[in-house]
């Protein structure tokens, strides 16, 4: 299957990125600059970390604006799977291609470390290879990961099934302690409503080789390459 | 014309650095200072025919690019109104 990685300037995981889906996953996985309109035959794309455009302004903010946006936003509109991972979460909500914002952690430190994370639903591309309730191990490293969005907004998200990852801790529950960044209903990852897009703070580019310390982001490139077979 | 932008956090948006410098005021005894928020202040000229032009334009940039409507409230000065 085909990959593209996007490679905004200030991106900085677009080359573990290509490294976990092409070592790793045995995957065709090329970098994307962000000034082509082309998304070179991609069958998924995928916005990686970083800090595009040193997250001037806002972060995400400068980066919708490339010109490879209006391609992904047609390949999207179009039901092309695209996933981001924290800078690329981030400059998905700033592109309105998924609900709500990033801002400020509380605790207004950078966060970097291993969180856990609990799949809240199983049923779209981008969880298919888990269940519901498992809980993932995965490396976070962000200074604003704290995500929000209006209350009526998140009703309807839930209800609808679009809070794909949640942090929780170590034996799956929810508490104040487990959610590093303050994030509103500890919302870790969200999908749009038509459940093709993708956005999540935590990197499971970084967490594919034991070495490295675990696996369980596979899980989630598996899901993908499931969906599309 | 010079245009001054002024973007804030929304009400109700947790805005921890407003709430840190808040704190830090009160422990240097300004006990009356609330409601302390950090936004930012954009300064640049605008190229418009008048005023009203460039109010106009200028809420179009705060819409698209220099506010998140979501999470942040904005305001502007046109000179020489």
């Amino acid at each position: 299957m085909k990959w593209g990685v996007v490679r905004f300037p200030g991106s900085l995981d677009d080359n573990d990125a290509v490294w976990a889906l092409a070592e790793v996953m045995g995957q065709e996985a090329s970098i994307l600059w962000h000034k082509d309109e082309s998304l070179g035959g991609a069958e998924c794309v995928m916005l990686p970390g970083g800090f595009s455009y040193g997250d001037y302004l806002r972060t995400g903010a400068i980066a919708r604006f490339s010109p490879i946006m209006k391609s992904i936003e047609k390949f999207a509109a179009d039901g092309g799977l695209v996933i981001g991972t924290c800078n690329g979460f981030q400059i998905l909500c700033e592109a309105h291609l998924l609900p709500g914002a990033l801002t400020r952690n509380r605790t207004l430190s950078f966060i970097c470390e291993r969180v856990h994370v609990r799949v809240e639903n199983a049923r779209t591309p981008f969880t298919r290879a888990m269940r519901q309730g498992d809980v993932l191990t995965l490396p976070i490293k962000h200074g604003e990961g704290l995500y929000v969005a209006p209350e009526n907004e998140l009703r309807e998200m839930e209800e609808r099934g679009q809070v794909l990852l949640r942090y929780v801790d170590a034996g799956g529950r929810e508490s104040d302690a487990a959610n590093p960044n303050g994030s509103m209903r500890a919302i870790a990852g969200v999908a749009n409503e038509r459940f093709n897009v993708f956005g999540l703070m935590p990197h499971p580019e970084h967490a594919v080789e034991e070495m490295l310390g675990g696996t369980d982001g596979r899980k989630i490139f598996q899901s993908i390459l499931e969906s599309l077979r | 014309m010079q245009v001054k932008v002024f973007v804030t956090p929304r009400k109700g948006i947790l805005d921890p650095q407003g709430r840190a410098v808040e704190q830090s005021l009160k422990s240097l005894g300004f006990k009356g200072a609330s409601s302390v928020k950090i936004g930012k202040y954009i300064v640049f000229d605008v190229d418009a025919a008048t005023a009203g032009a460039a109010r106009a334009e200028v809420r179009r940039m705060c819409e698209q690019l220099l506010a998140n409507p979501l999470i942040e409230d904005y305001t502007f000065e046109v000179e020489g109104e």
